[in-house]
């Protein structure tokens, strides 16, 4: 029992951390893209508009940046504390990735951020860009190297074992694993929705307040039509992500659908609550057939249940989550749409789009995180798919230690995400009451080198 | 298999010197922007802007030399993390939550409403001093070979202690290099007095480790290493009062010599790191686990060694093309 409250610790502990590290990450590997889109946009027409959402959004950037590296901090040491057995188990495997993560992504996003965010006098207009192009490419790198760890993970490829330990037999193999691409471009689109509905809820919420600067019109009108072209090739790839889980982890499309026994012409659930004990669901809301319809693409086609495998994980978590990550994309593609045509067709959104719109700011939040649980609460028992099990990995650190340094997580990060939140809110308001930026110092050709000391 | 053994030993060293070159590279680094995060209690407002604007571009890059030494502790020498890292768990967490405060609050002062400023600025200069205390702190357990006594948890306690005074020495000399003016003054002041509790801290270290462990006392005292080795402590000490006789005419015209002591302070680092790596070869755990035998498989490692080889080389191209862009005196802080 000790053990297993000790395993229980270490999984909050770890999921509580990963959480919170992953929303920063999420909107920075979009925001870093849009940053440099609002950049050249600007170069090429040199419109202040432009300049002013990028001088926005770029302090926007900054913290969730530094979210961002100070919770991942913590990612590389819980490996070594939380999960001993996962480095010895798929150290010669995992270790490389980790390492070329640091090694071509870490160093060249902080070391460009710094250009990026101070430099504006002290590069040219043209490195200044660069900078930009290169953090983007640089966080993009690292969420790359991450998914390819993380895909892995669950479709395994390229190694075989030598005495309980896995060693790497194919690099190609290990990288491009059957899950990776989709896995990735899954992720990528969930970070260009947050980013999107944040630059939206962020805009809309100044707009609400009486700001109608150019700048606030070009991060809305960004947001909102980012978002209306994202969601519908989410959607699809989502779906091409879940054909793909069909395949490689039966038993997570058994949770994600709800489904106990092996059904022919399985129905969609649209709701239920899930009973462990009893081994069904209670309340259910079925559409007939279509669930069968949706995987196999065969009316009548075949799927099996939780009850088929001897490794599941449970359904109640895997269940709700992947209803909540659906649920919410469904409201974007509404939301965006609804706003692409009001902003297409009247040049603004109406009030209560616009109060929509902040009520969404962290829509992509939510959805990534419910995405994620999903997929991986869906990969338990296993740490490594059909490798390592979760339980095989922890570390024998007490119950006690793990309650007492989770307590202090938790606190540490609801204070952060408070903090965050309200400070979004606040650089909200405030750019506002300021005198619209000029372009003075940042005008093409007129930053030239002022560098002295050298 | 005598070849791939012969192999492994050499890209075990080879993994070793890495690590211990971003350990060394971090402490400089980070110990500078640490540093200045605690003397800012030292300062006045204005300054505390002026010393946030001169680690501004730098402290992020800084820190990811922390994340590599311990990734590549990770990858290189996995066996080796688990066991310093559950061993360390309390006062890493602690550390790991001072990093995250600090790194936060550095930019929050920045954007939140001004009159939560002063509470960052406090949170900034808490998490800047309790992450030097707690690397310290580990640093001293780690060469008391996480002995659970008394005596280890008081030399951990120095050994945080004088870390921490090292910090504010890098921090100091940095300002030194960075401002003008009164706050210059005030480092060169901040510098001299850290200067001498970190030779302090040095010497009951260096007196301390090889009393304690039989095996660092015979690697030092035994002839002929105690003549081959006697430039490492002698070399320090010139440092120490070099640096200090600087220091005492310190500013001179024209501001001449004004990067000197940031370089000699951290010769100072170097010298130190230098003598613990002496001490505790080929140790990755002391006296517990060598580097060889907490190596991962050589097919990883080679992996790894080839991407470091064709990337660190960009990777220390682009860090000095930084520091030259936000070379000179540090300006107000020109939040884009």
């Amino acid at each position: 029992m000790e053990t297993l409250d000790a395993l229980m610790l270490a999984r909050a502990q770890f999921g509580a951390n990963i959480t919170f590290h992953i929303l920063f990450p999420t909107i920075t590997i979009a925001l870093g893209w849009v940053l440099l889109f609002f950049k050249l946009k600007f170069n090429r027409s040199g419109d202040d508009q432009w300049m002013a959402a990028y001088q926005f959004f770029v302090k926007v950037f900054a913290l969730c940046f530094a979210l961002g590296v100070v919770s991942g901090i913590t990612m590389s040491f819980q490996f070594g504390t939380n999960w001993p057995g996962f480095m010895e188990t798929v150290g010669n495997i995992a270790g490389p990735l980790l390492a070329y993560e640091i090694l071509t992504a870490f160093f060249m996003e902080a070391v460009f951020l710094g250009i990026m965010l101070f430099g504006v006098n002290r590069v040219s207009n043209r490195v200044h860009t660069i900078a930009t192009l290169l953090v983007a490419v640089g966080t993009t790198l690292s969420a790359f190297w991450i998914l390819v760890l993380n895909s892995w993970m669950h479709t395994p490829a390229g190694f075989e074992m030598r005495d309980g330990v896995a060693h790497a037999t194919d690099w190609w193999a290990i990288i491009f694993n059957p899950s990776m691409p989709y896995r990735l471009a899954h992720m990528l689109m969930a970070s260009g929705l947050t980013a999107a509905f944040l630059i939206a809820g962020l805009s809309a919420y100044r707009w609400l307040r009486g700001d109608r600067s150019g700048g606030v019109k070009a991060g809305l009108r960004t947001g909102v039509f980012l978002a209306a072209g994202l969601i519908p090739l989410q959607i699809f790839m989502g779906d091409l992500h879940g054909l793909n889980t069909l395949e490689h982890q039966p038993q997570k499309v058994a949770a994600m659908e709800g489904l106990w026994q092996t059904e022919q012409g399985a129905g969609l659930r649209l709701f239920a609550i899930p009973d462990a004990e009893q081994q069904t669901n209670h309340f259910e809301i079925v559409i007939p057939n279509l669930a069968s319809l949706i995987l196999t693409h065969d009316w009548n086609g075949e799927l099996k249940g939780l009850e088929a495998f001897e490794h599941h994980p449970p359904m109640a978590p895997v269940f709700y989550a992947f209803r909540i990550m659906v649920g919410v994309g469904v409201l974007m593609l509404l939301v965006s749409w609804v706003g692409a045509w009001q902003i297409k067709r009247q040049g603004e959104p109406k009030p209560w789009l616009a109060k929509v719109l902040v009520a969404m700011t962290f829509a992509g939040w939510v959805a990534t995180v419910a995405g994620w649980y999903t997929t991986e609460i869906g990969r338990q028992p296993w740490l490594v798919q059909d490798v390592l099990l979760t339980a095989d990995a922890a570390s024998d650190v007490a119950a006690g230690m793990i309650a007492t340094t989770l307590t202090g997580y938790l606190i540490l990060y609801a204070l952060l995400i408070s903090a965050f939140i309200g400070t979004l809110f606040y650089m909200g308001r405030r750019a506002g009451r300021l005198p619209e930026p000029t372009s003075e110092q940042a005008k093409p050709l007129a930053g030239a080198f002022q560098q002295e000391g050298a | 298999m005598e070849l791939l053994a012969t192999e492994g030993h050499w890209l075990a060293v080879a993994f070793a010197v890495l690590m211990g070159l971003s350990i060394l590279l971090y402490v400089i680094l980070d110990g500078y922007d640490l540093g200045v995060g605690m003397l800012m209690a030292r300062a006045d407002d204005e300054q505390k802007d002026r010393m946030i604007a001169s680690i501004g571009p730098f402290w992020d890059a800084n820190e990811t030399w922390l994340v590599l030494s311990v990734g590549l502790l990770l990858v290189a020498f996995p066996a080796a993390h688990g066991v310093i890292l559950s061993e360390l768990y309390l006062p890493a967490t602690l550390m790991l939550m001072a990093l995250i405060l600090r790194g936060v609050s550095f930019d929050f002062r920045a954007k939140a409403r001004s009159q939560h400023k002063q509470r960052w600025d406090r949170t900034f200069f808490i998490g800047s001093l309790l992450a030097a205390l707690t690397q310290g702190y580990m640093l001293g357990l780690y060469i008391m070979g996480f002995e659970s006594s008394s005596s280890a948890t008081v030399f951990a306690l120095l050994v945080a202690v004088s870390l921490a005074a090292g910090y504010c020495l890098m921090g100091a000399t940095w300002l030194v290099m960075k401002t003008e003016g009164e706050l210059q003054q005030r480092a060169v002041r901040w510098a001299r007095i850290s200067l001498w509790l970190t030779a302090l801290g040095i010497v009951s270290i260096s007196l301390v480790t090889p009393l304690v462990n039989e095996r660092i006392f015979s690697k030092w005292f035994s002839m002929p290493e105690i003549i081959l080795l006697a430039p490492i402590p002698l070399l320090t000490g010139l440092l120490v009062l070099a640096l200090d006789r600087l220091l005492a005419g310190m500013p001179y015209r024209h501001d001449r010599f004004y990067r000197w002591p940031f370089w000699l302070a951290g010769g100072m680092f170097a010298l130190c790191f230098q003598g613990l790596a002496y001490s505790f070869y080929p140790y990755v755990v002391p006296e517990q686990m060598t580097i060889y035998g907490a190596a991962a498989s050589p097919e990883s490692l080679w992996i790894i060694f080839i991407g470091a080889l064709l990337v660190l080389p960009c990777i220390i191209g682009y860090t000095i093309f930084a520091y030259r862009v936000f070379s000179g005196k540090a300006q107000e802080l020109n939040y884009y």
